[in-house]
């Protein structure tokens, strides 16, 4: 479904992803891990189109979309979650989630003026898509209480929620269950699993390796900017490269 | 107080402005009131590119200035009929705005304001400047006022009084359309954040861009009310000060809200009218207030009492959901 090759990204002098080629599978979970500074910010940021590679290719579905703008990457059907989750805290949760199907809507300036059809529907159709996104991710109950009251985990659905309302065929998500304590990290890794289930595909970057080592159908290493390690969460837990740069002997199946 | 909400609280507001000529009975009151409406006008724009979208714009008066000139250009140096300068200023500003919003709303932050702030003084510049097509200092005399249509002729104070009330009512109605559309949706957020606006597979510029150019537009039409009622322009139209008194108005009423610019202005116009008696002396009283407003009410006074609203119907809320909780929590395990 995605096919990166030989992506790089230098900063001035500093090369923060370097020649990395690698593929993530319809209906696969796959993750991304490494140190921090490894780059894998960097690479959610090449792929979603926030910065442009310096060189390499990234293919979706058989497209080209190297270099394209994020609200292009957006309505080709890759939707991204960030760290931290900007939401309008004056406002309800569902409020903060009609947004999130506006680009796939057509209403102008024009439709504004004159409140035309196509406007009412589309406006209809984006509550329609934030509510069952809200329901998908199980926050139906706290539709309507304002953004700046709801939880950490909470803040990390309704993220979820947000991608989802914009149909998205692959979800990047940055750090998914960062910030959130063993139990709800349970919750939100069993929500990924539904999102799979549901039929999309999961690129995540995280560093809490029980919820990987669990989740993850694929797992890509980077470190220093570089693939050091590609394969299942069994070939990683043993690739002595891994144990050495990441992990450590803790999650290393000696 | 919920009576005072939806349109109940609209249509008092409206039946206020309606009746006020009958208790003001004076014509200096009257035109005060005007130009205050005319401010209002401007700072409904403002808060529109600053308050929804969150682009923090100082060129705002500039602007202002620019409609203006183009209805004091057209009508004193070309006789052209009022009307139809005024319609000219406001595209003369959706023009102008267009191409300076392309080039300024590159910018992010701080870095735009900057960059709109020096816009705003090169255009004082050149209307002082440039004399041939503004007069430069001395500036404009002997600006008609708008010409009467049909049967309707506003050549009283009092006329005039309610024909820039019409464009007030139609100015806000206007923009409350846009914020409560999903075209408002996509300006929030980009405030709330452009990285993630962006994610979400809105074009920035594009929204950006657009939601400049009517703010603008509606200065321009401030402006060109301005040059009919005032009937004298001058380059300080144009300075910097314009623009902050704007801002001041968009900050006490409350940033991001419909009626606040609008309450805003009132007040802060009233206030000034009322301290007139201390001649300069007034802003030794006048900044302390507006001090201890923005330290006690950061959200001015109509986001003040939106977010008190917003936290009570939350409370409601939690209080509801609480008896389910046990409920839900369950379900969300088995989710």
């Amino acid at each position: 479904m995605l096919e990166i090759e030989s992506l790089t990204k230098q900063f001035f002098g500093l090369t923060a992803v370097d020649d990395v080629s690698t593929r993530f599978e319809r209906g696969q979970v796959s993750a991304i891990i490494g140190p921090n500074g490894a780059g894998k910010t960097t690479f959610f940021n090449l792929v979603a189109g926030t910065h442009k590679p310096s060189a390499g290719r990234i293919r979706f579905n058989g497209r080209d979309v190297t270099g394209l703008r994020p609200d292009h990457v957006a309505k080709l059907g890759i939707a991204r979650t960030f760290q931290t989750t900007h939401l309008f805290d004056n406002a309800t949760v569902l409020d903060n989630l009609i947004v999130g199907h506006r680009l796939r809507t057509q209403s102008g300036l024009w439709d504004v003026l004159a409140n035309t059809r196509r406007l009412q529907d589309e406006e209809r159709l984006c509550r329609e898509k934030a509510r069952e996104a809200l329901d998908f991710v199980g926050l139906s109950h706290i539709a309507k209480r304002i953004a700046a009251d709801i939880t950490q985990e909470e803040r990390k659905r309704v993220a979820f929620a947000l991608a989802l309302a914009t149909d998205p065929e692959l979800l990047l998500l940055d750090e998914p269950a960062g910030g959130v304590n063993p139990e709800e990290t349970v919750g939100l890794a069993a929500l990924i699993r539904k999102l799979v289930d549901h039929g999309k595909t999961v690129c995540l970057i995280e560093h809490k390796m029980d919820m990987i080592m669990r989740l993850a159908d694929k797992i890509v290493v980077l470190n220093n900017g570089a693939k050091i390690a590609e394969g299942t969460p069994e070939q990683i837990r043993r690739d002595p490269q891994v144990i050495d740069a990441y992990l450590g002997v803790d999650h290393a199946a000696l | 107080m919920n009576w005072l909400q939806g349109k109940t609280g609209w249509a008092l507001l409206a039946v206020a402005a309606l009746a006020f000529p009958l208790f003001a009975q004076n014509n200096y009151l009257i035109s005060v009131a005007t130009q205050a409406f005319i401010m209002a006008i401007a700072a409904l724009g403002l808060n529109l590119i600053t308050g929804y979208t969150g682009q923090f714009n100082l060129a705002h008066g500039a602007f202002m200035a620019v409609g203006a000139y183009t209805v004091g250009i057209l009508t004193v140096d070309h006789h052209v009929p009022f009307w139809i300068a005024f319609l000219a200023a406001g595209l003369t500003t959706a023009v102008l705005g267009f191409f300076i919003g392309l080039l300024s709303l590159r910018l992010r932050g701080h870095y735009f304001s900057i960059f709109t702030l020096c816009v705003s003084y090169i255009m004082f510049l050149l209307i002082e400047k440039w004399e041939s097509l503004t007069h430069g200092p001395v500036g404009i005399m002997g600006i008609p006022a708008p010409t009467g249509i049909g049967a309707l002729q506003f050549g009283t104070p009092l006329a005039q009084y309610y024909l820039v009330l019409a464009f007030l009512v139609l100015g806000l109605w206007i923009m409350a359309r846009i914020v409560r559309s999903l075209l408002g949706r996509s300006f929030m957020a980009v405030r709330n954040s452009d990285d993630l606006a962006e994610a979400l597979g809105i074009d920035l510029m594009r929204t950006k861009t657009l939601s400049f150019v009517l703010s603008v537009v509606y200065a321009g039409f401030a402006g060109a009310l301005y040059a009919g009622q005032v009937r004298f322009l001058g380059p300080d139209l144009a300075s910097e000060a314009v623009t902050f008194d704007l801002v001041m108005f968009v900050l006490v009423g409350g940033i991001g809200t419909l009626l606040g610019p609008l309450l805003g202005t009132f007040l802060v116009t009233w206030l000034t009218q009322s301290l007139q008696f201390l001649q300069d002396y007034r802003m030794v009283v006048f900044g302390p207030v507006l001090i201890a407003l923005i330290i006690f009410l950061p959200d001015g006074i109509v986001g003040t009492w939106l977010k008190r609203r917003a936290q009570r119907a939350d409370a409601a809320q939690a209080a509801k959901a609480a008896p389910t909780g046990a409920v839900t929590q369950e379900a969300k395990s088995n989710a």
